[in-house]
């Protein structure tokens, strides 16, 4: 009865834990199951290099180039604000900051990785974006430019937490032995700190790379949903998860634009994968 | 020696400006958000529902909404998550699955949040035709929180002390008797705060729900989980995006949000003072 008892405790966190695996497999399943009959339609060639996406005209197009660049320029953007304010907050917190200031300041990142993204949507549709053409005299608030700067905002906090911790595991005889020799605290940073800690602060950037490039709400609200290649930074466009997000709903299920909408959502999920699989290897390689 | 100074009293200031900047921009966020949607709230705001297509009345069913959204998910989502937590900590065995679970841990933790709503639109409402509804949105939703409960779990674990586990078994406790009655019981509060934090980011995702649960408008509360539900993320993005009275919504809309930030604020109030209290409370 005891041994029992024993054995089905231990299967049951066995299973359980199987069923992240099952998760897993059933989002890809699902994702490339219906996904792939797109391609009866459109090559993957013209798929991923057509710049029309015009899916419910009478003749349609399901090119989704312009998607593509329009995820990878508010990605960009995001990450030109992120990294200098993820990382500056970071180096602050951990190399400057007295123990008071930190415990401050901590809580401030993590509170902006607590908002959620759909009032990050809010404020930028309806308070950052009519600023906006008030002081640049655009003729809309909702283009690259606005959705980059709350995106940049979003992945601050996982930029600045991912690269304190490497921060932090860096040896304190480091900093001494440089302190030691003479040189400053800027110094030591620039050259000894950041260096020590660089593998952990790529995986932060890159993590940050696959939330910018995922994130919904943000670009379905504040990026103007214009399917164009952009040709400036005050242009509106229609990154990928705000395509599937919004079509979504006004297509019927089992037609080929239904199935191009999976058809973006692997892509996306390829380019997620992939950044995780970097930031696994590059954390993994510096922890042996 | 001069030029170094200045190096290092830019370079240090720089710092301070970035990290200022990011302060002052929260400030305004939260500013913005609360001005414009205090006014909104009142006591009728929080328990009527909606009247004249969205522009008038309450958010009360969106409430509603979210919190049967949310308890349904973590019942899915903890026990889940603890178990597998205790897989990879007491048991973990054999090597190879440990690390296949840890890469779909991983992985799961990075698949973006609409792909999930695709998952629960393929899998819940159309495979087991659930249809739209609480049901298929909890579940989506849980499928997302796992991974998080997971790391807070398995970190809670991973804290209690090696002896106390080696003390209970020397006693002659069995594995599962050491995990139940010690390392489950002193995790707990840590396990709790992960929880916590986990249910601030489910009640505020939008994109899983959009095409699981959602719907912009029901004078109605559930009466069922495959009911349809209003949801507090989902309204504001509605408010937002569809109607035509935008002078109306766009209040409306704010003070939603005021809502959904005070209830993930004190969510995460409560964390933190959990997390506070034991650290206080820890003798090891």
């Amino acid at each position: 009865m005891k041994k029992f008892k024993e054995i089905s405790f231990k299967s049951i966190t066995y299973i359980s834990s199987l069923f992240t695996i099952f998760f897993l497999f059933g989002i890809i399943l699902s994702i490339f199951y219906e996904g792939i009959p797109i391609f009866q339609y459109v090559s993957v060639k013209n798929f991923l290099t057509g710049s029309a996406w015009h899916p419910t005209h009478s003749t349609p197009d399901y090119g989704i180039l312009a998607l593509i660049s329009g995820s990878f320029m508010v990605t960009l953007g995001a990450l030109i604000i992120a990294i200098p304010f993820g990382l500056g907050s970071a180096i602050y917190i951990s190399e400057i900051a007295g123990f008071r200031t930190k415990e401050i300041l901590k809580p401030i990142i993590e509170l902006l990785a607590s908002i959620p993204s759909v009032i990050y949507g809010l404020f930028g549709l309806a308070f950052l974006s009519p600023m906006l053409i008030k002081i640049f005299k655009i003729p809309t608030g909702l283009n690259v430019f606005s959705a980059s700067i709350i995106l940049g905002v979003m992945v601050i906090p996982i930029i600045s937490s991912m690269s304190e911790d490497a921060l932090s595991t860096v040896p304190k005889n480091l900093r001494e032995a440089s302190l030691a020799l003479g040189a400053n605290k800027w110094e030591t940073i620039v050259r000894v700190v950041v260096p020590a800690a660089r593998s952990g602060i790529m995986g932060s950037v890159i993590l940050g790379f696959g939330r910018a490039v995922g994130e919904t709400m943000v670009v379905l609200m504040v990026a103007g949903g214009a399917a164009q290649i952009p040709s400036g930074i005050f242009q509106p466009v229609r990154p990928m998860p705000a395509t599937i997000a919004a079509e979504m709903g006004e297509t019927v299920i089992g037609s080929p634009h239904f199935h191009a909408l999976y058809g973006i959502a692997i892509i996306l999920f390829v380019i997620t994968f992939v950044s995780i699989l970097i930031t696994e290897f590059i954390v993994r390689r510096r922890k042996m | 020696m001069n030029r170094r100074k200045i190096f290092e009293f830019t370079g240090v200031n720089l710092l301070r400006f970035f990290i200022l900047i990011t302060g002052i921009f929260l400030l305004v966020f939260l500013y913005v958000i609360f001005s414009r949607g205090g006014k909104v709230v009142s006591w009728e705001f929080l328990t009527q529902a909606p009247r004249k297509y969205m522009t008038e009345g309450g958010i009360y069913p969106a409430i509603v909404g979210t919190f049967w959204l949310t308890v349904i998910s973590m019942l899915l989502a903890l026990p889940l998550g603890i178990f597998t937590a205790i897989f990879l900590t007491s048991y973990a065995k054999p090597a190879w699955l440990v690390r296949i679970v840890r890469v779909a841990i991983n992985t799961l933790a990075g698949v973006p949040s609409i792909i999930y709503g695709l998952f629960g639109l393929t899998v819940f409402v159309r495979i087991f035709h659930f249809d739209v509804s609480i049901l298929s949105g909890s579940l989506t939703l849980g499928v997302l929180a796992l991974p998080v409960i997971i790391n807070a779990s398995e970190e809670a674990l991973r804290s209690v002390p090696r002896d106390f586990r080696e003390a209970s078994l020397a006693l002659g406790a069995t594995e599962r008797q050491t995990i139940l009655r010690i390392l489950l019981p002193t995790a707990l509060p840590n396990i709790l705060t992960g929880t916590i934090i986990s249910i601030g980011r489910v009640a505020g995702e939008t994109a899983p729900i959009l095409f699981t649960a959602a719907t912009f408008y029901t004078r109605m509360l559930p009466s069922s989980v495959m009911d349809e539900v209003m949801a507090l993320p989902y309204h504001i993005y509605a408010l937002l995006t569809e109607g035509s009275h935008a002078e109306k919504q766009v209040p409306i809309a704010y003070g939603t949000a005021v809502v959904l930030m005070a209830m993930v604020l004190i969510i995460s109030a409560l964390a933190i003072v959990i997390r506070y209290n034991i650290r206080k409370k820890r003798k090891w």
